[in-house]
């Protein structure tokens, strides 16, 4: 889980990611905390920032959120979290 | 993929043959707000960035993608320029 904290905007990149929309998450503990570094992830959601979103870091599963192939991806917002309830 | 800045360059002539021509930059991980965070790495260049600029790379296996036909042993590779990032 993390919070989207930017918008990246690179005119300059691989052309793999060119349209895609990056995002600056800060990944979270449960309780809100910052957890490590900020990662920049392609958006597969339409998440903006302040959202709590889902992150995966994986560069499969990116790809596939990005569907060209082979890709220099490695971080994909894959969902918006709308509640958490975690137990004791 | 990760924020970063650019501090510099590496020259080594002697390296594995997959690296000839592919350009070795120093580059320091920044969080979100720009200050930096972690130990500096040597990250393989795809998009021709220069000392002082701000970029994102890709860590692991995906990092050899741009390069791709090309066979390149890396394990990080800057895939993007900054322009800006907008946030709250």
């Amino acid at each position: 889980m993390g919070r989207v904290v930017g918008r990246v905007v690179a005119t300059h990149k691989n052309e793999k990611l060119e349209g895609a929309k990056l995002l600056l998450v800060q990944p979270l503990e449960l309780d809100g905390r910052d957890h490590g570094t900020a990662v920049l992830a392609v958006d597969g959601v339409g998440a903006g920032v302040g959202d709590r979103v889902l992150l995966v870091q994986d560069g499969k599963a990116a790809q596939q959120i990005l569907g060209r192939g082979p890709a220099a991806v490695d971080a994909a917002v894959v969902g918006v979290v709308d509640s958490l309830e975690v137990g004791e | 993929m990760f924020l970063a800045r650019v501090l510099g360059n590496v020259v080594a002539t002697r390296k594995d043959p997959g690296l000839r021509g592919v350009p070795l930059l120093v580059i320091q991980p920044l969080r979100p707000d720009r200050t930096p965070v972690g130990r500096p790495l040597v990250a393989t260049d795809s998009v021709g960035a220069g000392a002082g600029q701000d970029v994102f790379y890709v860590r692991g296996r995906e990092a050899a993608f741009p390069f791709l036909p090309s066979e390149v042993p890396t394990d990080a590779a800057i895939v993007g320029i900054v322009d800006h990032v907008s946030g709250p």
